[in-house]
């Protein structure tokens, strides 16, 4: 197979990608890119991993045909129920497979950032899992924001450090942990929470992620006697929900791929985080990749109802395949999603995260064919996110 | 000849301070440059302000942020330094990160950087295998010389490399953390600081990060050619203004 939307061996997708990183972090990054492939290729290693996603995790998470939905809007959809992973969303397959690789590695302590607290929570998890030390870096204002998940982390026994830098959100948290790691060069490592930061890390992450598609092939091949579906869709923040669902899919142009952003309160309303839109092309976090910025190269606060989403880059998996046009790209406003969230729990008995409600709002506006077979990658539930619901229903 | 190079040739130990363009006020850059040059400071890291400086500490974080505010862009910094050669021989040095220069025009950027008679630029995010591919040749046609990093955890292999594509000095990061920490140096770094000594590189090597008296300037400069003063230079600023420049560069140099 040609892998021509997959990471190439210089870490770039595209002219996207690399490692534009401070030469004190070489020495981290360095190890770990000499090592993941080896390491994730080992049979001990692949057994844990698989052990742990089926016994602790709860996988495979089911490929659910959403009847009442698909009749409402005339095609044929099936929900990946994400949600159902332990911990409440796929963030955890991520951080299942990066604790086992930080072992393999021989470090002792993991630090990780965090927005809304779902990938801390998810790390915590799997440190408390391993005993090991765990330290989240969360932008001060999401501390105040996410107060629910800043609880869970603690009484999984990490401690959750405030970001006070910049604007005090999850890009501040990542430089935060940036800074934690470049001063613990040794015995850290760093669990990044989605398909951005420098090579290895989006492809890794990616690799993690990839058991979505892969279990996705399977569940259609039993369902409708073909591996394949006509779409894929996922919501996009850094895109790791949606780079496991496209994975196995990626080089396979019979399968349309569909990424859903956060429009915010619309895309030129000054208050959005709908990057390939409002981006340009630029480095964050040691990666090169569209992201939001000043005309001056200064980078600037996206905006988003959902915390997952409010990033002001995409990882360069996803800059590549907006800018070759692979994949289509849609933004959704807080207002739409909000009400595809509800619509959901009205018509499936489900309650999805708001990140995943931006996924499903799509139908409204995006019309597919009637016997065409669409996948909605159901990145998580929306227990996190009930009071946003409350206040925004007045239910 | 380079500036930089020319001083790096003089028989004594070099004294570099680092400030942050537009701050405490957005135009404090010249009188802060000419003041240093008149205190004896051998050379000057101009700081082009970033939303998000990955490798710096609180101190230079804070700093950059109140520039933001206070309105420095890169086409105000280069306005602001056009005419600053007619003032100053002092060589002078750009310390940014990539994207703002990226954003700006990476050629147009060294072209402006010639023309206000800017030396040499450092780049921490540039990693050097990209510079090495990418902009050497842009960055030479420009007169500019670009200075990478080396840490404790720098492989010799990779300071060798470091070293081939160097031209100029090599920045020595004084141990493993972000600018401003303040936990002064031990056996371990002095170690670190002969090991490097005794690679016999073609560069001589300046030390940064984590210097800000008279006593860790010296134990820095023990093996090294010179070294940076960053934060503690902010934070004089911060407490006392543009006006006592020369007193904070008498304490550093007092013994020397
Ligand atoms: C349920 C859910 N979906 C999506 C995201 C967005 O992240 P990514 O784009 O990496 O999947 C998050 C992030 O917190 C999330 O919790």
């Amino acid at each position: 197979m040609n892998m021509s939307y997959q990471v190439d061996e210089k870490g770039y997708y595209g002219e996207f990608g690399g490692a534009f990183i401070p030469e004190m972090l070489y020495p981290n990054v360095e190890e770990l890119r000499s090592r993941y492939l080896d390491i994730m290729k080992e049979e001990s290693f692949q057994k844990e991993f698989k052990d742990l996603l089926r016994d602790y995790v709860g996988r495979p998470t089911p490929l659910y045909y959403a009847k009442r939905f698909s009749e409402k809007y005339g095609t044929k959809v099936y929900l990946k129920r994400e949600d159902l992973c332990h911990t409440g969303a796929h963030k955890v397959n991520n951080t299942i497979g990066q604790i086992l690789m930080a072992q393999k590695l021989g470090k002792k302590r993991i630090i990780a950032e965090t927005g809304a607290g779902q990938h801390g929570v998810a790390t915590a998890t799997v440190c408390a899992l391993m005993g090991m030390e765990c330290i989240v870096y969360m932008g001060e204002i999401d501390i105040d924001r996410q107060a629910p998940n800043v609880a869970r982390m603690k009484m999984l026994g990490a401690k959750v450090v405030p970001a006070r830098s910049g604007s005090k959100t999850l890009k501040d948290a990542t430089n935060e942990a940036i800074r934690d790691w470049i001063n613990n060069p040794v015995d850290t490592h760093y669990i990044i929470g989605s398909v951005v930061g420098p090579h290895p890390y989006p492809d890794m992450v990616a690799r993690f992620q990839a058991v979505i598609s892969e279990e996705i092939q399977n569940q259609l091949q039993e369902k409708e006697g073909r591996k394949d579906p006509d779409y894929v869709v996922a919501c996009v923040g850094g895109g790791s929900n949606a780079a496991g669902a496209y994975y196995h899919y990626l080089d396979n142009p019979e399968v349309g791929i569909i990424a859903v952003e956060a429009a915010g309160k619309g895309i030129d309303s000054g208050e959005s985080a709908a990057t390939s839109a409002l981006g340009k092309t630029g480095i964050i976090h040691g990666s090169k990749t569209l992201l939001m910025q000043t005309g001056d190269g200064q980078i600037t606060e996206p905006y988003s109802i959902s915390a997952g989403l409010d990033y002001p880059g995409v990882g360069p998996m996803h800059a590549n395949l907006f800018r070759s046009g692979r994949g289509e790209f849609i933004s959704i406003t807080d207002e739409a999603a909000m009400k595809a969230g509800l619509e959901l729990a009205k018509l499936e008995g489900i309650i999805p995260a708001i990140e995943t409600s931006h996924a499903l709002a799509i139908f409204e506006g995006r019309k597919f064919e009637k016997d065409d077979i669409v996948v909605i990658n159901l990145s998580g539930r929306g227990d996190k996110d009930l009071n946003t619901y409350i206040d925004y229903f007045n239910l | 000849m380079n500036r930089i190079k020319q001083k790096l040739q003089e028989d004594h130990k070099l004294l570099s301070i680092y400030f942050t363009a537009g701050f405490p006020d957005i135009d404090d850059t010249e009188k802060i440059i000419t003041d240093l040059e008149k205190s004896g400071v051998d050379f000057i890291e101009i700081g082009l302000p970033f939303s998000d400086p990955l490798a710096d500490g609180p101190t230079i974080q804070e700093s950059s942020t109140r520039a933001l505010k206070n309105g420095m862009t890169t086409e105000k910094l280069f306005s602001q330094l056009k005419d600053i050669r007619e003032k100053v021989e002092i060589p002078l040095i750009i310390m940014g990160y990539f994207n703002p220069m990226l954003q700006y025009g990476v050629e147009k950027f060294c072209k402006k950087c010639q023309e206000c008679g800017i030396d040499g630029l450092i780049i921490p995010d540039l990693p050097v295998d990209v510079y090495h591919e990418d902009y050497k040749e842009l960055f030479e046609s420009y007169g500019l010389i670009n200075v990478f990093l080396i840490t404790p955890q720098t492989p010799d292999d990779r300071i060798r490399y470091i070293d081939s594509v160097s031209d100029g000095f090599i920045y020595m990061v004084s141990s493993a953390s972000v600018t401003g920490s303040t936990s002064g140096f031990g056996e371990e770094t002095r170690k670190y600081f002969k090991r490097i000594h005794d690679l016999n590189l073609n560069n001589p090597q300046i030390v940064g990060f984590g210097i800000k008296d008279q006593e860790t300037f010296e134990q820095a400069t023990e093996y090294a050619k010179g070294a940076i003063i960053g934060s503690a230079f902010i934070k004089h600023l911060e407490k006392h203004g543009v006006e006592k420049t020369s007193e904070f560069v008498e304490n550093v140099k007092a013994l020397t």
